[in-house]
């Protein structure tokens, strides 16, 4: 680092830079053809109502869709891919691009052949067909789902180049379902907080997770429509549950069965994965809640700044399983420096919130951050702090400040600052 | 333009104005009667004006009676806005049942009921050792988890990795991390082999099981694992684990009014992204290493960035890839619905195989191109010996062997690292041998 010019200096430099950015529009001075020729679409009549009966993205759009990274898992089958976050904007995730994890491959169940059952400590072992699920009273509200492992890649270090890598297993939609509380009094289940809910999928994983009964009882919904309309497959189809705030495993899809039972499990999904290994070997176990999250969407890697210096959208989401998200900072400098965001409007608890930062660029290099903040008051840590409260082990539950090295070109890069 | 989108048409309203403008004629030989005609004139000009002072006054008079109507409306909007406040309530709840649903029969629960829970409760009568366990383990377990529990390619590795849990790359394994010896049945019995999952028996399992533990020294081979006493089976990791402690060693800590500025002095990055990550418009994804130092980076004081990189180095940044040309329209051909048809059928297979453009060998070979082709013949994959002598024997996958083996597997080749049970179905078969044969 034995360059050092002036401040002014750079700006000047800056300025240069920022010339050929442009390309695109015409010169000016120069009538632009595309307002002064009379172009087909102006002329020609367009598509007629139901030629596409349901609706696809434009095929302009059709990189923004979800992708994998092939050698992180053994199989697709049993894998992950990412909503490309960098491409979306407001807090709604379209269900076709929300990222998918399943363990033994997305099952077509119809909605004729779903049976859940409710049974174990309960005076009236049930069951419903999907019919019956649609005949209890249902609620609406808009949760944030998001994989233990998001970010997982991320403790070892800046790994992947692009924010739908390192943050896209998150989505946020807007569920209608059955309040599961409203299901086990339905069956007389034997509600003592010592309890818990053992819930299982009908997939050939059966994944089974176990909920204590507080949480039960709480806000987690049997869900059978996303967004207004119904599941996708690979959200479970027709029937999934939502258990706002904490970790996606935990959101069995395809629900098959409901159990009430004296203890946890402590099946696989719970004790041999989403479990947290510490420094010393220890591991931490039922680390259900997500922590207060954030990043910048944009600019990011996949979101390169193409118009060069001057006004600028820094647009990002966050995101806490504790509730709502009350504060967002954003630093330029890798955190010497902090300016609130103006949040896109007061975020729903536990759903993502859209925040900004609407800047003059003066074409210097950043470090950008953003730095979450929730309604009890806790503070996105930095990846120092996490990796001194837990070590290096971990997989899951990584919510540390992500730094993106924006140059004076405007390309992004994922980097780790002191 | 039909009828019923008459509504769509411009609506004509408003207030036309009145204005005239009296041009007379001029009569040369009737001085008099000119005046008098403009006297006419004037009279009728004085009147239109009063009355236009009149429906002046008439629509103020009209608007201010508007005005308080509209004040009225937004009241009453203004209070059934109140009222709808009070009118959203979540889902009712009531202490009686609804009565919606039907009983759940015993044999119904026995057959979904099959969780085991750490204590043993659950767990079906059965038993079985190592010893058995080992030949269950090859033939089912050993194409993905290798044939000493030590897993192939990416899949999990089941042993060793004692003492490992501190370390950087901790080895979780059934021996090293599990701490109840329950979960291992439980997963095993329901969840496996993947892509057969609950084919399994209550005695397979217990051997299974007893093979994972000798596997992992923790049992000889002669110890016979049962529904009597897995339940008090002590896993070496059993007391590994802490409840959820993060709010009081982190919340605590991370709950505080966060600095806003001159938090550190300098900023240096101290690390690049290692993998730069190209977003084809196929899908997927491509990463490569990043060749980039952090020699060209400036370091970051309150005052900004040390220096502008004269040249900013260039990560290959994801191209906003141009949507490809739209994909020729597939022509109907004979058979396309068979092709659909296996596609499905091949969703049995896709655990172990793959077939297509970039498919790679996993714990079964790459099929594209398999109808026709010699037996074990695909490059680079680690074929049994049965099916590699069969190869060298002249076998050739013909449809009819194809059809022959996918029925049976192992009973027509007994060694063959397959572990698929086989496709009853004749027209399954049919399927998905014509899918395949869609791969050139």
């Amino acid at each position: 680092m034995s360059i050092k010019t002036s401040r002014r200096a750079f700006l000047k430099g800056a300025a240069a830079t920022g010339a050929g950015l442009a390309a695109t529009q015409a010169a000016a001075g120069t009538p632009d053809p595309l307002i002064t020729e009379l172009q087909d679409w102006a002329s020609y009549t367009g598509i007629g109502v139901d030629e596409v009966p349901y609706g696809l993205p434009i095929e302009y759009e059709s990189h923004v869709v979800r992708r994998n990274v092939e050698w992180l898992t053994a199989s697709p089958i049993s894998s992950i891919n990412f909503t490309p976050i960098h491409a979306l904007e407001g807090t709604i995730t379209p269900q076709g691009c929300a990222f998918e994890r399943h363990h033994s491959g997305a099952i077509e169940l119809r909605k004729e052949d779903f049976r859940l059952m409710i049974n174990g400590l309960v005076d009236r072992p049930l069951v419903f067909t999907y019919d019956d699920i649609e005949r209890f009273p249902r609620e609406n509200h808009v949760y944030f789902c998001e994989c233990a492992a998001n970010t997982g890649m991320e403790w070892a270090g800046a790994q992947l180049n692009g924010v739908q890598f390192t943050h896209g297993m998150v989505h946020n939609m807007e569920y209608t379902g059955v309040p599961l509380r409203t299901l086990l009094k339905e069956a007389g289940a034997d509600i003592s907080p010592d309890k818990w809910v053992y819930v299982e999928g009908a997939d050939a994983s059966s994944n089974g997770r176990s909920i204590p009964m507080e949480k039960a009882l709480d806000d987690v919904l049997v869900a059978f429509k996303a967004n207004g309309e119904a599941l996708r497959l690979e959200h479970g189809y027709p029937v999934r549950l939502v258990v706002p705030g904490w970790e996606g495993n935990m959101w069995v899809k395809w629900l098959r069965r409901i159990e009430v039972v004296d203890r946890a499990v402590e099946s696989r999904e719970e004790t041999s994965k989403y479990t947290d290994v510490y420094e010393d070997g220890t591991a931490r176990k039922w680390t259900w809640v997500m922590d207060a999250k954030s990043v910048i969407t944009s600019p990011s890697p996949q979101m390169p700044i193409k118009h060069g210096p001057g006004p600028l959208v820094v647009s990002g989401l966050a995101w806490s399983g504790h509730g709502q998200i009350t504060r967002v900072d954003v630093s330029r400098d890798g955190g010497i420096t902090w300016e609130t965001a103006r949040l896109g409007k007061q975020g729903d608890t536990k759903a993502l919130t859209r925040f900004y930062l609407d800047i003059d660029w003066d074409g210097a290099p950043m470090l950008l951050q953003a730095r979450a903040m929730d309604e009890t008051g806790y503070v996105q840590p930095t990846k120092d702090e996490l990796r001194e409260a837990r070590g290096e082990n971990s997989v899951y539950h990584n919510n540390c400040i992500q730094t993106w090295y924006v140059n004076a070109e405007g390309i992004a890069e994922n980097v780790e600052v002191s | 333009m039909s009828k019923s989108l008459n509504f769509l048409l411009p609506t004509v309203g408003g207030i036309a104005l009145l204005g005239g403008i009296a041009i007379a004629s001029m009569h040369r030989n009737s001085g008099e009667a000119q005046i008098a005609l403009l006297r006419d004139r004037v009279a009728e000009v004085e009147a239109h004006a009063k009355n236009a002072g009149e429906k002046v006054k008439m629509a103020a008079s009209r608007a201010e009676e508007l005005q308080a109507e509209i004040a009225e409306v937004q009241a009453a909007a203004q209070e059934r806005m109140a009222q709808t406040a009070v009118l959203t309530a979540p889902a009712p709840e009531t202490d009686e049942p609804y009565g919606i649903g039907r009983p759940a029969l015993t044999e119904e629960i026995a057959a979904w009921d099959v969780d085991v829970l750490p204590d043993g409760r659950g767990l079906p009568e059965g038993s079985g050792n190592a010893f058995d366990g080992e030949e269950v383990f090859a033939a089912k377990c050993a194409s993905c988890h290798g044939d000493f529990a030590e897993g192939v390619d990416n899949w999990p590795v089941l042993a060793g990795g004692f003492d490992t849990l501190g370390d950087e790359d901790p080895v979780k394994t059934v021996g090293s991390y599990w701490p109840h010896l329950s979960t291992a049945w439980d997963y095993i019995h329901r969840s496996m082999p993947f892509g057969e999952a609950g084919t399994l028996t209550a005695d397979e399992t217990y051997a299974i099981v007893a093979y994972i533990l000798y596997s992992n020294d923790l049992i000889d081979d002669e110890y016979e694992l049962s529904h009597e006493n897995l339940g008090e089976f002590e896993m070496y990791n059993k007391d590994g684990f802490v409840v959820d402690d993060r709010p009081e060693l982190e919340y605590t800590k991370w709950r505080t009014e966060p600095c806003m500025e001159n938090c550190k002095e300098e900023v240096e990055v101290t690390m690049r992204s290692v993998f730069l990550v190209e977003t084809p418009p196929e899908g997927g994804s491509k990463s490569e290493m990043n060749q980039a130092t952090l020699e060209a980076l400036p370091t970051f004081t309150a005052a900004g960035p040390s220096f502008i990189p004269e040249a900013a180095p260039k990560p290959a940044v994801a191209e906003e890839a141009e949507p490809e040309a739209t994909p020729a329209a597939v022509q109907p051909t004979e058979g396309v619905d068979l092709v659909a048809a296996g596609e499905k059928v091949f969703r049995k297979c896709k655990s172990c195989h793959q077939v297509g453009s970039g498919a790679k060998n996993r714990s079964g070979p790459v099929l594209t191109g398999i109808v026709g082709a010699p037996a074990g013949s695909v490059d680079g994959f680690k074929y049994s010996k049965a099916m590699a002598s069969a190869g060298d024997a002249g076998l050739v996958w013909e449809t009819s062997e194809l059809d022959a083996f996918l029925a049976d597997p192992k009973g027509y080749l007994k060694k063959t690292k397959m572990s698929f049970k086989g496709l009853d179905d004749e027209e399954d078969r049919a399927a998905v041998i014509a899918y395949l044969n869609s791969f050139e």
